[in-house]
């Protein structure tokens, strides 16, 4: 799974154009945040108070990058423009 | 519902998120698709954390709602930051979620200690290690990059033997684990070893080598939430991990190349101390500057004209100065194009995000490669804040630190202009001999300003 993710993933990559690097790092950021499923969970089991404390703190760390990842990747999208006047 | 079609419904929800997630990725190749690929992405997302907030192993969800607000709350502003504080931004980010991986596995831990299989201590001592070493060293890298921290590298003797050590203790220590997972006193000395390690990877490199860092780091943040959906058996983790992973891996592979130097050089940490050594070697040589006057009337009088811009441009904030350079210079008839050294500014694509944010036509901006062919055709090519990057030394002098590296070919142009502060050698202290051309003119002065006098003298008099 991991190799074949990997190996998916490298042949996508190559493909981004030097001029995305930035919006590319900041999407698989936002993608990687996803860890926040396993910290919801975490967090929400109510195991021990530990392991309640930390997950909680995952929460807000991993969601932050998630809504940010995505609303900075939008707004740096959205200045990519062409020359031609029209054509959103 | 029965426990069994919820899980399924999980499952097939956890599938959908992770089709989009490589759909979010293909799209990004292209301007024209990218924007929908974000949407993917946030529908992927979405997808995820709701399905997830209906899993019937959650018993309390007051922390949860508390901690998905706290988080929303302080990412937005993170995500609406000014563009040039980009590169800090992305540093911070692998530290959250570099922190999140860790603080899970950490987690993990402690619910099964002392019973934890041998296997699975493997995975989370493993992932442990990587979270935290990245989380520390990517808020290093932020406060470099904040300049909270100096830029310069940081660097003592038997600097490489320690860091090694270091890192050697914290991986000796997850063996331990793993041999006696039952002993887990050890388990949050490792947590610490790996936080000291992360510190001391990242204090010894310097500003200019940033762009391999934050790469690197992205890979790392990757992996960490890739081993993660190992221990947690979470296949959407794997995916989302692998991908973010394999992309700040390539991204460093690319960055590596960009500045001639192997991957094992950087993996150490051995780099930032490129030595300042051949900056000695400067004998007075004399310079030819010019003017603003001087050089609107060489912009002016060119058909064709490459602009270079490096981190300089922006720290000076000239991006937008410089738009209204392009158009001034477009509305000449002047052909204007942007060359894009993949190494310049402070992350990946830094300068091709200020530009864009300055409403330059992302055609306009060229890769380092294809803008080289065209040189020879240029009448004039204008550095604004770049240095290293088009230092002919790198193809010329095989005794120059950077010998070796990919250069943008500017000494090839007819006329070469220079915009800089002083003749301070750069931040490798590599002295540059396209200042000492004969057709090399500077243009001594802040950035900014400097591009705003040549602007008001082209838009003004004759056109």
């Amino acid at each position: 799974m991991f190799i074949l993710a990997g190996f998916v993933g490298f042949e996508l990559i190559k493909r981004v154009s030097p001029l995305l690097h930035t919006p590319l790092m900041s999407l698989t950021n936002a993608l990687d945040a996803i860890v926040v499923v396993a910290a919801i969970i975490i967090a929400g089991r109510q195991e021990s108070p530990l392991a309640t404390v930390l997950g909680a703190i995952a929460v807000a760390a991993s969601f932050s990058n998630m809504v940010g990842g995505f609303v900075i990747t939008d707004r740096m999208l959205r200045m990519f423009k062409t020359g031609q006047p029209k054509k959103s | 519902m029965t426990p069994e079609v919820t899980q399924q419904l999980l499952d097939a929800a956890y599938i959908v998120a992770t089709v989009l997630f490589i759909l979010a990725i293909k799209w990004l190749s292209s301007p024209v698709s990218a924007r929908r690929g974000v949407l993917a992405g946030e529908i992927a997302a979405a997808l995820a954390v709701g399905a997830t907030l209906c899993n019937p192993e959650l018993v309390a969800y007051k922390w949860v709602i508390i901690t998905l607000i706290l988080g929303a709350a302080v990412g937005i502003p993170l995500g609406l930051v000014h563009m040039t504080a980009v590169p800090q931004r992305t540093a911070l980010s692998h530290a959250f979620g570099a922190l999140s991986a860790a603080l899970i596995g950490i987690a993990e831990f402690y619910v099964k200690a002392p019973n934890v299989p041998r296997f699975g201590m493997a995975e989370i001592g493993l992932e442990v290690i990587i979270g935290s070493l990245t989380f520390t060293g990517s808020l290093i890298a932020a406060g470099k990059l904040q300049e909270i921290l100096p830029q310069r590298p940081i660097v003592y003797r038997g600097q490489n033997l320690v860091s090694l050590s270091v890192l050697s203790a914290a991986l000796l220590l997850a063996i331990a684990l793993v041999v006696n997972p039952a002993n887990t006193i050890l388990f949050p000395i490792m947590v610490v070893v790996a936080l000291v390690f992360g510190v001391l990877l990242v204090t010894p490199i310097g500003g200019a080598d940033m762009p391999t860092v934050i790469s690197l780091l992205n890979s790392y943040a990757g992996f960490s939430a890739a081993l993660l959906g190992f221990v947690l058996n979470s296949k959407v983790l794997v995916v989302a991990g692998a991908l973010d992973g394999s992309s700040g891996f390539i991204l460093s592979v690319i960055m590596c190349k960009a500045m001639n130097r192997s991957f094992t050089n950087v993996m150490f940490g051995a780099f930032g101390q490129v030595q300042a050594g051949a900056a000695a070697a400067a004998e007075e040589r004399t310079v030819r500057s010019a003017s603003p006057e001087e050089a609107a009337g060489i912009l002016a009088a060119a058909n064709s004209v490459v602009i270079v811009p490096g981190y300089g441009m922006a720290v000076a904030q000239a991006q937008h100065k410089v738009r209204e350079l392009y158009d001034v210079l477009t509305k000449k008839g002047v052909a204007v194009k942007f060359g894009i050294h993949p190494v310049a500014g402070r992350m990946p694509g830094h300068m091709n995000v200020l530009l864009a944010e300055a409403d330059i036509p992302y055609e306009r901006l060229v890769e380092m490669e294809e803008i080289n062919s065209d040189m020879p055709q240029t009448d004039v090519a204008l550095i604004i804040g770049a240095n290293d990057v088009t230092n002919p030394a790198a193809r010329t002098d095989a005794s120059s630190p950077i010998y070796g590296m990919p250069i943008l070919d500017v000494d090839k142009a007819r006329t070469v202009m220079v915009i800089k502060r002083s003749m301070n050698p750069g931040f490798a202290g590599i002295e540059n001999p396209l200042y000492y051309l004969d057709k090399t003119l500077m243009l001594f002065g802040d950035a900014k300003n400097f591009v705003g006098s040549i602007v008001r003298e082209l838009a003004g008099g004759h056109s």
